[in-house]
């Protein structure tokens, strides 16, 4: 659905987006990470035809952009940062006015617009806002209406950024299921976000980017592959130091680190001492941390300088 | 994306209340004259102003006359500088292009739209200015209505004439909007366009007053703003009403030409 080759922009001399080669397919729920100020932005920007890339290529539902970026977009919803609305207007005459705006396509004509709208507006929860206007909103309720922007047009490919900003934990479980129920009915999701529980919870990919780089891309549980160690609770901590003596990393209680040993290895030790074994299980590199591992601190984060004999 | 445009046009406030205080100034000028019945001496002041406290018909020129200098160029800056930039700052631009609506369509919306404003502008001046003028200036029997040169003006001459002004006072206020249109493809700031708009205004003028400036002076966009004035002459002195027509067009080309090569190719970060 997406597919980039060597994307790359340039603003002045600073590479905000360097070299990506993204690969979106079909069904996915791609997540793509990054800290802030990597260039996720500036990348859905391009992918939408909004910035024109430096050098690369993009394809955006098998065509080209920005070359063909009206044919491409035809069948995508998106949301791009913040949303955004004519304050003067109610919810529904802003859906009606950029609707109108475009071409029609497949599904999308003039004569089903009011259903398509009052659709959209009753899947994220805003069936019932009557002709106030936008501007008296809250910031969860503009989420919502950019969110039924974005799917008024029944897109197969939802583009979305930071999507449960400025929702409450109810409103972001609600979206987070409204967007595994698109995605099972066939929509794709790709998903940029910073926030890395959100993208645990919805993704079965995901491409991470640090300082304009993809410095990964592959499925979340490739990601969250074993670290090698193994994980035990035990009924007698102490006893079981003593067997696993030399092999442990870390000890909290009644939950040891073992490592240099399989989890077949370490349980087959514990139950010959007669230590009780309450949970063994193979260490998981978490998406955090896989995500930590792999990129530097963001861009708004701006310490002092290392001094020079430190380097 | 024209009717859309429109539309928008149409649903916003700011459009009739900036329609309403243009018609406003007319009216409060015709109350004083009204009870005063002092106008300002043949050739001083406002153009018209003397020949209306006899004959209320030509006060829709005479409206016309009153805003042209600031209020009409202000309302046509502001509005025309809100196009682009002021969809950028809200945000709304980048929803509209990725609908997806091509660039250079949107921009000929957004110029129809203007347009559309001008004429929605002028019209309803010259408009609400007949009956102010009728009912509080009279109709002007004793004296008959009669061109600045002092010949009689038939009904239907007058109403062409009329129109003729509203034509060509709209078309150089579209060379007013296509310089804050350019401006406000450049920046995201509404109020930078508007006001850089107004800017290039008030270097024209000044500049058409100086007359170290003299040789440039026909190439000014201020300088043939006034030769309206000329359509009620008799017989009509069509010189510089056409030279201002044709300095307008080729304003109106460039700085459009110049809109759409950078709208066109500019990268929306807003």
């Amino acid at each position: 659905m997406i597919v980039t080759r060597h994307l790359t922009k340039r603003f002045g001399r600073a590479r905000v987006v360097d070299g990506i080669d993204l690969d979106v397919r079909e069904g996915d729920r791609y997540g793509f990470l990054g800290p802030n100020g990597s260039g996720k932005t500036t990348t859905v920007r391009m992918l939408l035809g909004l910035v024109y890339a430096t050098s690369g290529e993009i394809e955006v539902m098998g065509r080209r952009v920005p070359r063909h970026v009206r044919a491409a977009l035809a069948e995508v919803g998106a949301l791009v940062e913040a949303p955004a609305a004519y304050g003067h207007l109610s919810a529904r005459a802003n859906l009606d006015l950029v609707d109108a705006a475009g071409p029609s396509g497949p599904g999308v004509s003039r004569t089903n617009r009011t259903t398509r709208i009052n659709e959209a507006l009753e899947i994220v929860g805003l069936a019932g806002v009557g002709r106030q206007p936008v501007r008296q909103y809250s910031y969860g309720m503009r989420q919502r209406l950019g969110l039924a922007a974005a799917l008024v047009r029944r897109p197969r490919l939802l583009v979305l950024d930071e999507p449960s900003n400025g929702l409450d934990p109810q409103g972001m479980r609600e979206i987070r299921d409204l967007l595994l129920r698109l995605n099972a009915e066939g929509t794709t999701l790709f998903l940029s976000s910073h926030l890395l529980a959100e993208v645990d919870q919805l993704c079965n990919r995901v491409g991470i980017l640090d300082r304009g780089r993809l410095v990964a891309q592959d499925d979340v549980t490739a990601l969250r592959a074993a670290t090698g160690r193994a994980v035990v609770r035990v009924s007698n901590p102490a006893f079981a130091a003593r067997l696993l003596d030399g092999k442990i990393e870390e000890r909290d209680g009644d939950r040891l680190v073992v490592s240099g040993l399989s989890v077949e290895e370490v349980t087959s030790l514990l139950v010959a001492g007669h230590v009780g074994v309450l949970e063994a299980v193979p260490e998981r590199w978490t998406l955090e941390d896989a995500v930590l591992a792999l990129t530097s601190h963001g861009s708004d984060r701006v310490g002092k300088p290392e001094p020079e004999e430190a380097r | 994306m024209i009717r859309v445009e429109l539309r928008k046009l149409l649903l916003r406030p700011r459009t009739w209340v900036s329609v309403f205080l243009l018609c406003l100034l007319p009216a409060i000028v015709a109350i004083f004259l009204h009870i005063s019945r002092v106008g300002p001496r043949p050739g001083e002041g406002p153009a018209f102003l003397s020949a209306v406290l006899g004959n209320g018909a030509l006060y829709p020129a005479a409206a016309l006359g009153l805003v042209l200098p600031i209020f009409l160029p202000i309302a046509v800056a502001v509005v025309s500088g809100d196009a682009v930039a002021g969809e950028a700052a809200s945000g709304t631009l980048r929803y509209l292009l990725i609908r997806p609506v091509s660039r250079t369509r949107l921009l000929v919306a957004k110029l129809i739209s203007i347009g559309a404003y001008v004429f929605i502008a002028v019209v309803t001046v010259a408009a609400t200015a007949y009956p102010v003028g009728i009912s509080l200036l009279g109709t002007g029997e004793v004296v008959g209505t009669t061109t600045v040169s002092g010949t009689p003006l038939t009904t239907p001459q007058l109403i062409l004439r009329t129109v003729l002004t509203v034509l060509y006072i709209g078309w150089s206020m579209l060379g007013v909007a296509s310089v804050s249109l350019f401006l406000s493809t450049l920046t995201d700031s509404a109020l930078a366009a508007a006001l850089g708009g107004l800017a290039v205004l008030v270097t024209s003028t000044v500049l058409v007053a100086l007359d170290a400036a003299a040789s440039v002076r026909s190439y000014l966009p201020t300088r043939y703003w006034l030769s309206w004035v000329d359509l009620f002459r008799d017989p009509i002195l069509w010189r510089d009403v056409e030279r201002g027509v044709i300095v307008q067009a080729v304003y109106i080309a460039v700085l459009l030409g110049m809109a759409w090569a950078n709208f066109a190719t500019r990268d929306v970060t807003s």
